[in-house]
């Protein structure tokens, strides 16, 4: 086991950021906090990256304790924060060469870790360029090899992709499957439902400090979302008229959001028709598959985005 | 809060690492963290050389106008205990003083500011083994590594001007490396309590005035003898005679008075330095 919490909590004053949870990160796996802002995720992650120490509770991380040892873990990490901590006055290549040395690593060891590392972001071309003209997604990209020059046991991500266009998106989560693949352990928090179907073995979803349910993406969709859901647009004068009226309709439950109504069933095209027989028109209507984001809208009423 | 940040400042007394080879392998691996952040700084530095090169360049300046220039309609004025001296050879000294103070302080204060808010470099390097007291301990060891450099040249200067008289001068360098620690370590410990940039008139508010009353540019006796109280009192000041005593030859005791005063305001700098940096980056 590579990280035991018992009723973790962190508390700043008077607000509660993490209220008691517990959970166990084994070797290999990864593992996503999934909640909306403000949630407790990036509190936690901090706790594990022994850089806030726990109001109370216990963690063990490696074994170790993070308040006592937190120089040990913390050399047997690896970090990508929410936020771009590059060193702006160095070069892409100075920042793993820079950064391998304040993990006391020998320089030989570090360069050979830097060609390899680069290569694996696809940011070789770029060695010797200044950190700060690069876009988000090269950032983001620089920091992942960055988070790896001491070979770390755990990494951990905040927010991995927050604030990348799609397609950045996709090249960073296609670079952290691969380290997956690798067997390299990952913690990661996410307002992305897509990013934690994609990557996590496990998950909980997150709200006002706690744990609102835990389990494989596939379970939480089965245990908390109908197969189908039906997603209907009305006109925004018939919208409410229209919530008011399907809200006894033989669904398993019905969404009424601000722009959209969402019915969770068994067959969508087949509620789509009975929806017609009473009557009501959408403007458009989608009939899709349950996802992380009905989830998660069923345990809080919240959209993840909101 | 305050007693785990206490946890994580450095090997002092309170803190024995855990006995056994891990604890020693732990030791080796992390003690040498103030290191590296010089070496990222010499790194860095190699991108702003002429930045770095600037600091030179300034007492310089301050020497030609006021020393040669100004000091041509200036004559002689009383060096230590008294004895006459040209005034170009009493002014150099202190402005090595203030161009060591001048430049620790600008090192520990905008410097460390930009890094601590906005470049973030103290956030990222706390991702690392490197504890915050490390941190406090490289960011001022750069500083007077920086320091020494400028200290060398002016000195060479002095030498090649004919303003030193006194092998005693080569305790110079050393001297104003010590300025430098007692104000990189203060400077530092203040810009850790500082939100804005406006704070940073303060900075200037308390060098400002150290600058140009500290017996820099003319001797003490030109002040009454409250006034004169109150001048002995301040760091500069100190530094400042250090400096002129050792340059002009003429060291006595004091000097170790002098040189105690100035390293435990750089030592007390430092401590409270550690401690405020956990504190406000381990939350």
């Amino acid at each position: 086991m590579l990280v035991r919490a018992r009723g973790l909590t962190k508390r700043f004053e008077d607000f509660t950021a993490v209220a008691g949870i517990d959970f166990d990160l084994y070797r290999g796996e990864a593992f996503g906090f999934l909640g909306p802002n403000g949630a407790g995720k990036s509190s936690t992650m901090r706790m594990i990256g022994c850089v806030s120490p726990p109001t109370s509770g216990e963690l063990a991380i490696l074994g170790l304790d993070p308040v006592r040892d937190g120089s040990a873990i913390r050399a047997r990490l690896g970090v990508v924060p929410q936020e771009d901590t590059l060193d702006v006055e160095l070069t892409v290549r100075e920042n793993l060469l820079v950064y391998g040395r304040y993990f006391g690593l020998p320089r030989k060891v570090i360069r050979e870790r830097t060609a390899a590392l680069l290569d694996f972001v696809q940011l070789a071309d770029r060695a010797a360029d200044k950190v700060d003209p690069l876009s988000g997604g090269l950032k983001r990209r620089l920091t992942i090899a960055r988070s790896l020059i001491n070979e770390p046991e755990i990494l951990i991500l905040d927010e991995p992709t927050t604030g990348l266009d799609p397609q950045a998106r996709h090249v960073v989560w296609d670079r952290l499957f691969r380290l997956k693949q690798r067997g390299v352990t990952l913690i990661l928090t996410t307002h992305y439902m897509d990013e934690a179907e994609q990557l996590c073995d496990r998950l909980v979803v997150m709200d006002h400090g706690r744990f609102a349910a835990e389990g494989s993406p596939r379970d939480l969709i089965a245990r908390y979302c109908s197969p189908e859901v039906l997603e209907l647009r009305f006109d925004p004068e018939l919208h409410e008229q229209a919530g008011d009226k399907l809200k006894d309709f033989p669904a398993e439950r019905a969404e009424l959001l601000a722009d959209r109504i969402l019915l969770y069933v068994t067959d969508g095209d087949e509620a789509l028709a009975a929806v017609r027989e009473t009557g009501l028109e959408p403007l458009t209507s989608l009939v899709r598959r349950g996802t992380l984001e009905d989830v998660f809208l069923h345990l809080t009423g919240r959209r993840l985005e909101d | 809060m305050s007693s785990a940040a206490s946890r994580m400042l450095p090997p002092t007394g309170r803190m024995l690492p855990p006995a056994g080879r891990l604890g020693r392998l732990r030791r080796a691996g992390t003690d040498a963290g103030s290191l590296r952040l010089i070496e990222r700084h010499a790194r860095a530095y190699r991108h702003a050389w002429l930045v770095f090169a600037s600091g030179v360049f300034e007492p310089l300046l301050y020497l030609l106008s006021l020393g040669l220039g100004l000091g041509v309609l200036i004559g002689k004025v009383p060096g230590p205990g008294g004895r006459l001296v040209p005034y170009r050879e009493f002014v150099a000294p202190g402005l090595l003083a203030v161009s060591s103070m001048n430049g620790a302080m600008y090192d520990s204060t905008f410097n460390v500011f930009f890094r601590l808010k906005y470049a973030k470099l103290y956030d990222a390097i706390l991702a690392t083994p490197i504890r915050p007291a490390q941190l406090a301990l490289g960011e001022i060891g750069w500083a007077l590594i920086r320091g020494a450099i400028y200290a060398v040249a002016f000195t060479l200067v002095m030498l090649a001007l004919g303003l030193v008289h006194s092998p005693w001068a080569v305790l110079a360098v050393p001297g104003a490396v010590l300025i430098g620690f007692a104000f990189a370590a203060v400077g530092m410990a203040g810009t850790t309590y500082m939100k804005s940039w406006q704070d940073f008139d303060y900075v200037i508010l308390a060098s400002m005035p150290l600058f140009l009353f500290s017996a820099t540019f003319y001797p003490l006796s030109v002040y009454p003898r409250p006034l004169q109280v109150i001048i002995e009192c301040t760091p500069l000041y100190q530094g400042v005679v250090l400096l002129r005593d050792l340059v002009l030859g003429a060291p006595g005791p004091g000097l170790l008075w002098r040189a105690a005063y100035l390293a435990a305001l750089g030592l007390a700098g430092l401590l409270v330095t550690g401690r405020r940096l956990a504190r406000l980056l381990l939350v």
